[in-house]
C-alpha cells in the first residue's frame, strides 16, 4: 500500500525510509526526493483526469446544456435563444398527447422486453451451469445474437414481422390462423420490437448470470443435497439469493438501456416518416427526442422531454435497486 | 472454473443428461433462426423473396444482391468509417480506463473513494439522451458530418475505468508496485512496467467491446453524420431506398448481412475473450 505523507522514494514502506536514512543529504538527492514526492502525490490524479476531462465535456456540460435549453425559447430556424420560459416546454411535453403515448410505448416495449429477458437468461444460465461438454461452444453460441447490431437486427426482424410477406405471418396462415397485422396493431408492434431486444441481449445477460452462478461455493449445494434439497429447492435456496447482487446489477442496466431504446422502433417503421408508426404507436420516447430535438428542430421541447425521461430512468433504476434488495433478501 | 472445488465424484455424478443439452440446443437454434432467414432471404431475387410462401432455403443470387447493395450505398466508404471510429474510440477508452482503473485500483490517494463513486454513478448518465446538445457542440465548432464528432463521445467511458479497475485489484499484487518505487521508478514507468503487462487480458477484453459498441450504435452516427455514413446509418439509407414501394428485403438483408460478417468475423476470432470477458465484468462487479 502506498502512502503519500512521507518524503523520499520508497515512500511509507520501513525498508525505504531505513536504508535512504544513512545517505548524505547533498542537493540532488533532495530535489529528487522532491520530485518523487509530486510525481507520487500528483500522478495518480493526473491519470484519473482524462477521464473526468472528456467526462465533463460530452457527458456532464451536455447533461446542464440540456437544462438550460429546456427552459428557454428557442427560434428553430436561425437556432437562437429567446426569452427564458421556466417550465413552459416541461408543461408543453407533459401534455403533449404523442409524447404521453411514447412515454406508454417505451414502458410497454420495456416490460416486454426486459422481464422476459431476465426469467429466460435465469434459466439458461441454471443450464449452463452444469458441468456440460464443449461449454465454451455452449456459451459462444448463446452470444451470438450480440454481434449482429440493433441496425441490422431491425431490419431482419422487420421483414420477419412483415405484414404481407413475413415468415411469421406465413407460418400463421400455414396452421390456420388469422396473420396479425405486426405494424399496425400496438400491442404486436411493442411485442415485434420487443422480441428485437431480446435476442439480442438475452445470451449476454445468461452469460453474466452464469458468471454470478459459478462463483457460488459447490459445497452448499452438496450439502443442500445431503440434506434431501431438490434442484428447484436448492435453485431458489441458494442460487437465486447468492446471484442477488448481479441480479440488481442486470435489471438496474436493462433499465436504463430499455428505457432509452431507439434503433429498433425507428427501423421497424418501414415508412418515409419513420416516427414510430403512422399513428405513433410505437415510437418511444428517445424516438420522441430525435424527432422533436434534431428533425423538427425544437430544442427546448426535445430537451425537456430528454430531462424527463432522464428523471424516470434514474427513479425507475432507484426503485429497481430497492425492489430487487427487498424481495431476493425476503428469499433469502 | 470452478472445478477444483469439486471433488472427483460429485463431479461425475454431475454430468447433466440430454434434457439439458436438449433445451441448450433448441434455444441455440432459435436463436440463430433469425440470423438464417437474413441469409436465405439476402440471396434470392427480389422476385424470390416476396413469394408466398416464402422461400426456407438460401438461394444463389447473394453476389448479384450484393451487387446491387454496392450500387445503391457507398458501402466501401461506410466500412472504412466504421472501421476507423471503432479502432479510434477503442484505442481511447482502452487508453485513458487503464491510467485511470490503475489509479482506482491500486494507488491511494485524497478524495479516490468520492471519485470512484462519482465514476459508477456516471454509468447511469445516458449520454444519448444529450443529444440535442451534443448536436449543437458539434455544429457550433464545424465538427458535423466529421468522423471526430461520431467517436467524440465515446472516447472514454466509465465502464471502462470500472472494468479495469476491477481487474487491476487483484492482478496486480501491492508489493510488485513497492518494489518498483523502491528501485526508484517513477510513477508512470512503473505504470507501464507493471500495471500495462498485468492488465494486457483486460485491456484486450476492453478494446473488443468497445469495438463492438462504437461499430454497432446507430443513434448518434445518425445525428452526427450526413454524407458521411458508418455501416448501420448506410444500412438504414438502403432500407428506405425503394421509396414508397414495398421494402426490397432482399436487397436489405444482404446488406444487413454484409455490414454483420466483419463481426461475425471478429466473433469467431475471439469469442472466446469475448465470453470471459463478460463473465469477468460480471463476477467481480
Amino acid at each position: 500500500m502506498l502512502t503519500d505523507d512521507r518524503p523520499g522514494p520508497g515512500a511509507g514502506t520501513e525498508s525505504g525510509s531505513t536504508t535512504t536514512a544513512t545517505e548524505p543529504p547533498d542537493g540532488r538527492l533532495i530535489r529528487r526526493r522532491r520530485l518523487s514526492r509530486w510525481d507520487l502525490k500528483f500522478s495518480p490524479y493526473l491519470y484519473i483526469s482524462p477521464f473526468f476531462l472528456l467526462f465533463a465535456l460530452v457527458g456532464l456540460f451536455p447533461l446542464l446544456y440540456t437544462g438550460y435549453l429546456s427552459v428557454h425559447d428557442w427560434d428553430k430556424i436561425y437556432r437562437q435563444r429567446g426569452d427564458f420560459t421556466g417550465l413552459e416546454n416541461f408543461e408543453f411535453v407533459l401534455t403533449d398527447p404523442i409524447f404521453r403515448k411514447a412515454l406508454v410505448n417505451t414502458f410497454s416495449i420495456f416490460l416486454m422486453s426486459s422481464v422476459p429477458q431476465i426469467v429466460v437468461a435465469v434459466s439458461i444460465a441454471a443450464l449452463l451451469d452444469n458441468r456440460l461438454r464443449a461449454s465454451t461452444f455452449w456459451r459462444m453460441s448463446v452470444l451470438l445474437p450480440f454481434v449482429v447490431a440493433p441496425a441490422a437486427a431491425a431490419l431482419i426482424f422487420g421483414s420477419l414481422f412483415a405484414d404481407q410477406s413475413g415468415l411469421i405471418n406465413a407460418t400463421l396462415r400455414e396452421i390456420g390462423l388469422e396473420p396479425i397485422r405486426w405494424h399496425v396493431d400496438r400491442l404486436w408492434s411493442h411485442f415485434a420490437i420487443s422480441s428485437m431486444v431480446n435476442w439480442r441481449w438475452t445470451g449476454y445477460n445468461t452469460l453474466i448470470f452464469l458468471a454470478a452462478m459459478q462463483a457460488v461455493p459447490r459445497d452448499l449445494y452438496e450439502s443442500a443435497a445431503l440434506d434431501g434439497a431438490g434442484r428447484v429447492r436448492q435453485f431458489r435456496s441458494i442460487t437465486l439469493p447468492m446471484i442477488r447482487p448481479t441480479m440488481i446489477f442486470v435489471i438496474v442496466t436493462s433499465t436504463i438501456g430499455g428505457l432509452q431504446i431507439f434503433t429498433e422502433p425507428r427501423l421497424f417503421d418501414d415508412s418515409m416518416s419513420r416516427e414510430g408508426g403512422a399513428d405513433h404507436q410505437y415510437m418511444t420516447a428517445a424516438l420522441y427526442i430525435y424527432d422533436r430535438g434534431i428533425v423538427d428542430g425544437f430544442y427546448g421541447r426535445a430537451s425537456a422531454a430528454a430531462w424527463i425521461l432522464f428523471l424516470i430512468i434514474v427513479g425507475i433504476a432507484l426503485l429497481n435497486f430497492a425492489l430487487t434488495r427487498y424481495l431476493t433478501r425476503r428469499n433469502a | 472454473m470452478s472445478l477444483p472445488r469439486m471433488s472427483a465424484r460429485s463431479r461425475l455424478v454431475d454430468r447433466p443428461g440430454w434434457v439439458v443439452y436438449g433445451l441448450l440446443a433448441a434455444f441455440v437454434v432459435g436463436s440463430a433462426l433469425p440470423l438464417y432467414w437474413s441469409f436465405v432471404i439476402g440471396s434470392h431475387t427480389k422476385a424470390e423473396a416476396m413469394e408466398m410462401p416464402p422461400p426456407l432455403v438460401p438461394g444463389g443470387h447473394f453476389l448479384d444482391n450484393a451487387r446491387r447493395v454496392f450500387d445503391t450505398i457507398d458501402f466501401w466508404q461506410a466500412m472504412v468509417n466504421s472501421i476507423i471510429v471503432s479502432t479510434a474510440c477503442a484505442a481511447s477508452v482502452v487508453l485513458f480506463a487503464t491510467l485511470a482503473g490503475y489509479s482506482f485500483a491500486k494507488l491511494r490517494f485524497r478524495g479516490s473513494n468520492a471519485l470512484m463513486g462519482f465514476v459508477i454513478l456516471t454509468m447511469a448518465v445516458p449520454t444519448q439522451l444529450a443529444i440535442v446538445p451534443l448536436f449543437i457542440i458539434i455544429t457550433d465548432y464545424g465538427l458535423y458530418d466529421t468522423l471526430l464528432a461520431v467517436a467524440l463521445p465515446t472516447l472514454v467511458t466509465a465502464f471502462g475505468v470500472f472494468f479495469m479497475r476491477q481487474y487491476l485489484l487483484d492482478a496486480i499484487p501491492d508489493e510488485l508496485i513497492e518494489a518498483a518505487r523502491v528501485d526508484g521508478a517513477s510513477m508512470i514507468r512503473t505504470f507501464w512496467t507493471v500495471a500495462v503487462p498485468a492488465a494486457r487480458p483486460a485491456m484486450a477484453i476492453l478494446f473488443l467491446f468497445t469495438f463492438m459498441t462504437v461499430w454497432t450504435d446507430y443513434m448518434w452516427p445518425l445525428v452526427a453524420l450526413k454524407d458521411n455514413q458508418t455501416l448501420q446509418v448506410a444500412l438504414d439509407e438502403l432500407a428506405i431506398s425503394g421509396q414508397g414501394q414495398t421494402t426490397d428485403y432482399a436487397l436489405v438483408l444482404c446488406g444487413t448481412g454484409l455490414a454483420t460478417i466483419p463481426l461475425l468475423v471478429l466473433f469467431v476470432l475471439s469469442g472466446r475473450q469475448l465470453v470471459a470477458g463478460i463473465m469477468q465484468g460480471a463476477v467481480k462487479g
